[in-house]
């Protein structure tokens, strides 16, 4: 097996999982789901800058070849995005079930999420 | 412009300065009318968005002027009126500005030069006169009014948008004095058809053709001055003025003749028939309008130099009789205090003035020898009379003769029955108008007889090289006398005349056995109201009220695209592949074993948040392996608070997922993340094996030393080559945080108070909890850790611009070593030691990143340029110092500030929902303070 193929799957398996994963019609998992798309959209990033092993990143005059830097520093950016991206979403979903009393996202609401305050709010 | 601050100096300040604006454009454009005429093209240029062919150029040719002087002419005219019009508590200021706006707006379609600015002016006519038909914006009929002109022009400024760019493209420049080189290329090109219907779309949208006239009348909402300016003489002349200046190119070809001649002469047929049965005034006038322009329109169809000649004669003659009308209209109003021609009648007894002045404009209108219109009118029906379709000769003189009659029968009765006739009632005593109101539609209406009486010195000086310009000086010039000799056109005149006395006669009894019209606004509305339901249902089916639709259709949406772009293609390239050691076969695994493990587990929150920190600290290995050592040490301190984040969240939220999804919904989504991430990760690995270009990475290979000053070339672009989408991204990061503040710092109060309320008040029941809140260990080895952690990160923090490390790791780490004191004694304790709130931390970052770039520039250099040198102190050795420094303590700082804020704010809702007290002491047990306390 190569190195581009365990990549390449990991990749994949992190996106179908994160694709199912968003779908769900509950706040967490979509939280989830997102956090596995961005470590899935981090690697493929990554991998455009090409595999290599054993090559550095910083500038030294004895070194042979070296690895491209750009998408590294992409990356790296990335991912600090990404955390505040899954932080704001992990606040949003708790304000919203603090506001509403459920975690769902389907637009719909099953009955036993709902509080007597919410029965009389609806009914009012 | 200036009238709107001068407005608030006073009324009369104001109106004067509008006048004064209007009165020095045209003093100025008279001035450069003789030069004008002679032949001399003045022109402005200023580019203004050069890559788009946008450029603020104007020019003034003949027909320009013509055109410029109507709107400036006119326009004082009207300004004149309004100030004897309006009442004395209406918001002058607004109406004035608002139509010394429009006045610009217009100048500004008729001298423009580049077609876009030409669209830009088009548009801010459109929205000008939204406002003024609004203007009155208490009342129903005026907004309804506003909304079906702004919808009907607007849209077909688009259209118009969409065709000039087609034409632009055709003649390779958005330059008028170019396009109206290029005519055989144009003609030629298979653009030639999209682009004149779009055109025309917009061109008879502004200038009210059947079947968008609709507008027009509904338009007459607006107050009297307004329909006299725009909906007369100018705006809706528009349209027309655009089919003359396009003429050159546009025109002569099959499909022009057989559009626009036809629409023209059915709008005029249409307009004149309708004009008769109007009751209002103002909609008589209106409809009376939709008809010349529809003449207008049918003469330019006809494509002919001559037809075009005698257009531009008969644009001259309607602004004038035309706005006197409606000025006039407004006098009956004003006085009567009713416009419903019913209810008027023998008012020329009590205003002999203004009734003399109707006599002569209307009969001007329908085209009575010796004034202007039954010049204009004859050299049209010679000009329908050499016109035939196909083999026939006689129906478009026919029909025009018919339009004819009609306009004799709605003038003449504009007259005599409002102004001949018994007298009626009316409620106001009516009396001749002061002399502001009637003075602006005298001047009109001399210019209107004198254009009858001596047409060549009144018009024909600016009429022959106006009708020059339009046709490329192919016309002959008119032969503008009231006495042709007993020609066609002449017995066609009579005829109509007679024709019209006699539909005159008969209106009453027309009047009651005339079909029902179609209701044009009706259907407009019935129209709109569906489009509106449609987009409401299309938006529905797409996301509201459901996440899981948007996502899916999301989802689907974009795996279509990338299929469409991707199939095909061929899937490995030549790049060789490298060996897999075994441990990265192993941390493979371990990825793929934990991702389907969060898969299954994923209602049991907690352990698939325990799962996903595996796959985190999976993909840091591999970024380690993958010699990325800046990634590897963000991702896996990232992991660590994100995973704390997301601990303090769960506290709060329901600890698992009761499944909600039907079997088939989940088989669905199942697929699609199948297909997803089969996609991409055949997307990956064509990537993956495909030989790199390499010029771009060399050329930061080569430059991140002797550019940037640093050896770590990932770190080097961060601060510098791509130091500004670095600013940006901690400002994102700053935003999110505020956000978070926001969503969190409110939770006290409404619904979520409530609950939060409700949560502590039972008493976490269910929640396990350890017996210890504050461990000794825990908080002793936090103590100990503080200062290593922020040294670490200090090390981290300046080394990074050699080596691995750097301003977003360094904030990290920061963050990590204070967390921890968090997370050891309470979010009470560590917040009463907390110095700099985090709002401050973020803010600091941002602009000492700012101040950074900023400092570039007053050094001459680009935004975020850095500087660095050398520096040698005892023991220490040499190091480097770079203004790249002072951004990365930005960055550093912006990140510690918001990852703190996000999680304080957490804890801080989390404590909301606490049952014990607030816990100030650090520990449980606390031996230095209490000896006794080890129980």
């Amino acid at each position: 097996m190569s190195l581009e193929f365990l990549v390449a799957s990991a990749v994949a398996v992190l996106t179908a999982a994160g694709l199912y994963l968003a779908l769900r019609a509950r706040t967490f998992p979509v939280v989830l789901g997102l956090a596995m798309l961005s470590y899935a959209v981090n690697l493929f990033l990554f991998a455009t800058g090409r595999l290599v092993v054993d090559l550095p990143p910083i500038y030294d005059k004895a070194a042979t070849g070296y690895t491209d830097a750009l998408p590294q520093a992409l990356v790296l950016t990335a991912i600090v995005i990404s955390f505040g991206m899954t932080a704001f979403v992990v606040v949003l979903a708790l304000r919203s079930y603090l506001e509403t009393g459920t975690d769902q996202v389907d637009g719909r609401r099953s009955p036993a999420d709902m509080t007597a305050e919410d029965e009389q709010g609806r009914q009012a | 412009m200036l009238a709107g601050p001068a407005f608030r100096l006073g009324r009369p300040a104001g109106v004067a300065t509008a006048l004064a604006g209007t009165a020095a454009a045209l003093v100025l454009l008279l001035g450069l009318a003789p030069g004008v005429l002679a032949g001399q093209v003045p022109r402005v240029s200023v580019p203004w968005l050069p890559a788009l062919g946008l450029n603020a150029s104007l020019f003034l040719d003949p027909l320009g002027l013509l055109f410029a002087g109507l709107i400036l002419g006119i326009g004082l005219l009207v300004l004149l009126y309004a100030r004897a019009y309006l009442h004395a508590e209406e918001a002058w200021g607004r109406f004035f500005v608002v139509l010394l706006l429009f006045q610009g707006a217009m100048l500004g379609i008729v001298l423009a030069d580049n077609v876009l600015l030409l669209v830009v002016f088009w548009e801010l006519t459109s929205l000008t006169s939204f406002l003024l038909i609004g203007y009155w914006n208490d009342r129903p009929e005026s907004r309804r009014g506003a909304r079906m002109a702004l919808v009907v022009t607007g849209s077909g400024g688009l259209l118009l948008l969409a065709g000039l760019l087609l034409l632009g493209g055709i003649a390779g420049s958005f330059e008028l004095s170019v396009i109206l080189t290029r005519r055989e290329a144009i003609q030629a090109s298979p653009l030639y058809l999209p682009a004149l219907l779009l055109i025309l779309g917009g061109c008879f949208t502004k200038s009210a053709q059947f079947p968008f006239h609709f507008w027009l009348p509904q338009a007459m909402a607006a107050p009297t001055p307004v329909s006299a300016y725009l909906h007369s003489a100018t705006m809706v002349k528009a349209g027309v003025f655009l089919l003359a200046r396009l003429w050159p190119v546009l025109a002569g070809t099959e499909a022009w003749s057989t559009i626009v001649a036809p629409i023209g002469l059915a709008t005029m047929l249409v307009g004149a028939a309708v004009a008769l049965f109007q009751n209002d005034l103002k909609g008589l006038l209106a409809y009376s309008t939709v008809s010349h322009l529809g003449l207008l329109v049918m003469l330019l169809g006809f494509g002919t130099p001559a037809a075009a000649a005698v257009a531009v004669l008969h644009i001259v003659n309607h602004a004038a009789f035309k706005a006197a009308l409606f000025m006039n209209a407004g006098i009956v109003d004003h006085e009567t205090g009713s416009r419903d021609i019913r209810a008027l009648g023998g008012l020329y007894a009590v205003m002999p003035i203004a009734g003399t002045l109707a006599l002569l404009a209307a009969a001007s209108m329908a085209g009575l020898p010796p004034f202007g219109g039954f010049i204009s009118k004859e050299l049209m029906l010679e000009e329908a009379l050499h016109t035939a379709w196909g083999a026939n000769d006689w129906i478009v003189p026919a029909l025009a003769t018919v339009a004819a009659a009609f306009s004799v029968a709605y003038s003449l009765r504009y007259v005599g029955h409002v102004y001949l006739g018994p007298r009626m009632p009316t409620p106001k005593a009516p009396h001749d108008p002061p002399a502001g109101l009637w003075l602006p539609s005298a001047i009109l209406v001399v210019i209107a007889v004198l254009a009858g009486i001596a047409p060549q010195t009144t018009l024909g000086w600016i009429v022959t090289p106006v009708a020059d310009a339009v046709t490329g000086g192919l016309a002959d010039p008119l032969s503008l006398k009231l006495w042709h000799g007993v020609t066609p056109a002449l017995l066609l005149s009579i005829l109509a005349v007679g024709v019209g006395l006699m539909l005159l006669g008969a209106h009453g009894p027309l009047e009651r056995t005339r079909p029902p019209m179609p209701q044009a606004p009706r259907i407009f509305d019935a129209l709109v109201a569906a489009a509106v339901r449609g987009s409401r249902v299309f938006t529905h089916a797409l996301h509201e009220p459901s996440l899981q639709r948007t996502l899916a259709v999301l989802f689907a949406t974009s795996l279509a695209l990338a299929g469409l772009a991707g199939w095909g293609l061929p899937l490995t390239g030549d790049r060789p592949r490298l060996p897999a050691s075994p441990v990265a076969i192993i941390v493979w695994f371990g990825i793929l074993a934990a991702t389907g493990a969060v898969v299954v587990l994923h209602r049991r929150r907690f352990l698939a948040l325990v799962l996903i920190s595996v796959i985190g600290l999976g993909v840091s290995l591999a970024f380690v392996h993958l010699s990325a050592p800046d990634l590897a040490l963000t991702q896996i301190s990232v992991e660590i608070v994100t995973i704390l984040l997301m601990l303090l969240a769960l506290n709060l939220l329901p600890k698992d997922s009761p499944p909600l999804d039907a079997p088939m919904r989940r088989l669905r989504d199942g697929l699609l993340a199948c297909a997803g991430g089969l996609a991409v990760g055949l997307g990956a690995w064509a990537v993956m094996t495909r030989i790199p270009d390499r010029t771009l990475p060399d050329w930061f290979w080569a430059n991140a030393y002797p550019g940037g000053g640093g050896t770590n070339v990932v770190n080097v672009i961060l601060v510098d080559f791509r130091g500004f989408d670095t600013f940006g991204e901690i400002i994102v990061l700053g935003i999110a945080a505020l956000g978070i503040y926001a969503l969190l710092d409110t939770t006290a109060r409404g619904a979520a108070g409530r609950r939060l309320a409700r949560r502590a008040a039972a008493g976490g029941e269910g929640t396990p909890r350890s017996p210890e809140r504050h461990p000794l260990m825990l908080v002793v080895a936090s103590r100990v850790i503080l200062p290593l952690a922020v040294v670490t990160g200090l090390f981290i923090f300046l080394r990074g611009h050699n080596m691995p490390g750097g301003g977003f790791i360094a904030g990290l780490v920061f963050s990590i070593a204070l967390l921890v004191q968090y997370m050891a004694s309470g979010w009470d304790w560590a917040q009463q030691r907390q110095r700099i709130p985090e709002h401050a931390l973020v803010a600091a970052g941002v602009l000492a990143a700012a101040f950074t770039g900023l400092g570039a520039i007053l050094l001459g250099l680009p935004f975020l340029t850095s500087g660095y040198d050398y520096f040698t102190l005892p023991v220490v050795g040499e190091f480097e110092l770079a203004t790249a420094m002072l951004f990365d303590i930005g960055v550093s700082l912006t990140v510690v500030g918001a990852v703190m804020m996000a999680l304080s704010q957490l804890a801080r809702v989390a404590q909301r929902a606490e049952t014990l007290p607030a816990d100030r002491s650090p520990m449980d047990i606390d031996p230095s303070r209490d000896p006794e306390g080890a129980r």
